[in-house]
């Protein structure tokens, strides 16, 4: 990994460990309590591609928006969304992010600019480039960053919000995170041409690519795309090469995968990388350590006060569907 | 302030440059707003582009997807935009942005967020539209919670009703007939005057039968109305300008009165918004109806070209004549 020559870097790098910690936490966790029957619905895990979240995140301000897909949890902790707020939202209960109307793929928290996890793959770009319209037209000095994976390059609204970000020149990011399958299918035997850089640069859109597990790598290249967006220069691309360490959701068995496939890529992982680097330079192990149990302790007290929360009142069933034509709160017509 | 005769086009043009200039945050986007031609075919954006730029007349490419789904980005991002995805049939396209996003995104996050933006959408029969130009689809979107769907039948409802749309909090589906964009009304040039969504009006006041309708129907409807007065035939038409939500009351006091309904809809009628009418009064009013709830829709074809088969599929004022008669029989 690369190192940089700043005597605060480390210190950086070691918060985005604390960052990529809590979003390993969650995602285990979550996953115990999907086990134990405490999730309503299934969860898509970001295990394995935390770096990519947590540094682009960490180049940009509270007023940013963010838009991100099903596999979303990475994204809004990295934004700064509440770790107990989001568990509450997948065990249905009083207190999540969305009242426990969304769950685990329409998590949103407005108040730190995270604008929606995603249900449908490339509507978060159609609705980014909106976003980002949206803050050249009330003149604020903030940006749009999207999340997508790669089986999305595949969709035709792809295509159609790289042009639209181009021909406006919006002050927006996008980021192909590419975890080499669609679901349960490798997206490379699905796809045509020389991959998604190629495809941004047929834009004429700036596109670059880098080891979305090297979280040095990542910062570096996120805080240089940023600031060029942030001045002025239009829409960016970043593809992130990853690896999904989990199945698509969580029960998945993985039938699909060659053998030993998942383990080959543990020792590339995230986090483990980025430790050694702040090994190499410098930073204590127990340190460490520490903050990834630390992590640990705080999403288990996230879990166990999701637990204890109620479940929201089945009249809320009929809450903020509209103003105009909404059904009486309380009744089923 | 003053009445001026209009075509719908212009009214609705003058509605939105209305509020426009009241609120720095409110902008269209769609396909050829900014060129010569100022809109689809009826000159509904001419000249908004030199008085407002190019930032809020925004003219895009062909990309459906991306017209309504921008739309929902710039509307939770603190925007009105209105969306011009020029025929019902093209909305289609954009069905996913509209139906997925735009009518959930309030109840999906917990009412984090509105989404306050108006997407047009031209319906309606249009000679030789055929199969892919001539739909009327309200039907689809009256189905979809979270939206709301209006439909004017007369220049100054077409104003009125663009005018509270875009000053609603909620995505406001705004289906204008293509036949009713060069037709001419009288407008007022009161900016402050709006026309309140969810309230029909009586176009017609009668005593013996009630029609309930809408859009270029409701005119048909007016005309049949006059045409079967001489027959000692009193018929109360109801313009309902909203359908989603529709105006119950008016419709209720009216069938009470008349003991009869007739609904008519240029739409397929299997499933259309004719049917939704039907069974709510019928529920609801039974005892006071003198004779069973009749409809006048489309057959469950698609649209045909020849002028032949396209007049057999068209609802007529005949036809709506013809059904008046068989009620009061």
């Amino acid at each position: 990994m690369k190192a940089k020559n700043s005597t605060n870097y480390p210190d950086r790098i070691l918060e985005m460990y604390r960052t990529m910690s809590l979003i390993r936490a969650f995602e285990e966790i979550a996953e115990e309590a999907f086990d134990a029957g405490l999730v309503n619905g299934s969860i898509h895990q970001y295990i394995g591609e935390e770096a990519i979240g947590t540094a682009v995140c960490a180049n940009l301000k509270r007023s940013d928006y963010i838009l991100s897909n099903h596999r979303g949890h990475g994204h809004a902790i990295a934004k700064g969304a509440d770790p107990e707020a989001m568990m509450k939202e997948l065990l249905g209960r009083e207190g999540g992010t969305s009242g426990g109307k969304g769950g685990s793929m329409h998590i949103a928290d407005f108040s730190v600019g995270m604008l929606g996890a995603n249900g449908v793959l490339a509507d978060g770009l159609t609705m980014g480039v909106g976003a980002a319209q949206a803050l050249v037209l009330r003149e604020e000095n903030a940006i749009v960053t999207v999340f997508v994976g790669d089986g999305t390059t595949n969709r035709g609204p792809f295509y159609e919000a790289l042009n639209w970000a181009m021909i406006y020149k919006l002050p927006i990011l996008f980021v192909c995170e590419n975890n080499t399958y669609a679901s349960s299918t490798a997206t490379q035997t699905v796809t045509a041409g020389p991959g998604p850089v190629a495809r941004a640069e047929a834009f004429g859109m700036p596109a670059f690519d880098v080891d979305g597990n090297d979280v040095c790598a990542v910062d570096e290249i996120a805080r240089s795309l940023v600031e060029k967006i942030r001045n002025g220069h239009g829409p960016h691309f970043l593809h992130a090469r990853t690896y999904r360490i989990k199945g698509h959701i969580s029960r998945d068995k993985m039938l699909y995968r060659p053998e030993g496939e998942t383990q080959a890529h543990l020792s590339n992982e995230p986090l483990l990388k980025c430790k050694e680097w702040l090994i190499e330079n410098g930073v204590k192990q127990e340190e460490i350590d520490n903050i990834r149990n630390m992590a640990y302790v705080q999403i288990k007290e996230a879990l166990e006060a999701a637990k204890k929360a109620p479940f929201p009142d089945k009249k809320l069933t009929y809450k903020d569907v509209q103003d105009l034509g909404s059904p009486y709160f309380g009744e089923s017509s | 302030m003053t009445n001026n005769k209009m075509t719908h086009a212009s009214a609705v043009r003058e509605g939105l440059a209305e509020e426009m200039r009241r609120d720095p945050l409110v902008w269209a986007l769609g396909e050829d707003l900014s060129t010569a031609h100022g809109g689809t075919s009826a000159d509904q954006y001419r000249g908004l582009i030199d008085e407002f730029g190019e930032k809020r007349i925004v003219n895009t490419p062909i990309s459906e997807n991306t017209i309504m789904g921008a739309a929902v980005g710039a509307a939770v991002a603190g925007t009105r935009p209105v969306a011009d995805l020029r025929m019902a049939d093209f909305a289609m396209c954009a069905v996913d942005e509209l139906v997925n996003q735009a009518a959930k995104i309030r109840y999906m996050f917990g009412g984090q967020a509105r989404v306050p933006l108006v997407v047009r959408q031209a319906i309606g029969v249009r000679k030789g539209g055929a199969a892919q130009h001539s739909q009327s689809t309200e039907a689809w979107y009256i189905h979809t919670p979270g939206l709301v769907v209006v439909a004017p039948a007369t220049a100054a409802d077409a104003k009125g009703l663009i005018k509270s749309a875009i000053r609603a909090d909620d995505p406001v589906v705004y289906m204008e007939h293509k036949d009713l964009w060069m037709a001419e009304g009288e407008v007022t040039d009161d900016p402050g005057e709006l026309v309140e969504i969810g309230k029909a009006t009586v176009m017609k006041p009668g005593s013996d039968l009630t029609i309930v309708s809408w859009s270029k129907m409701a005119i048909h409807s007016l005309e049949a109305a006059k045409i079967i007065e001489e027959d000692n035939i009193s018929v109360e038409v109801i313009n309902l300008r909203s359908l989603w939500p529709w105006d119950k009351n008016l419709v209720y006091k009216s069938v009470s009165k008349t003991g009869r309904l007739l609904v008519t809809q240029e739409a397929v009628q299997v499933a259309g918004f004719g049917a939704e009418i039907s069974a709510d009064v019928t529920e609801n009013l039974n005892d006071q109806l003198k004779t069973h709830v009749r409809r006048i829709g489309a057959p469950r074809t698609p649209v045909p070209y020849a002028e032949t088969m396209e007049n057999e599929y068209r609802v007529t004022t005949e036809r709506i004549i013809e059904k008046v008669k068989e009620l009061m029989s």
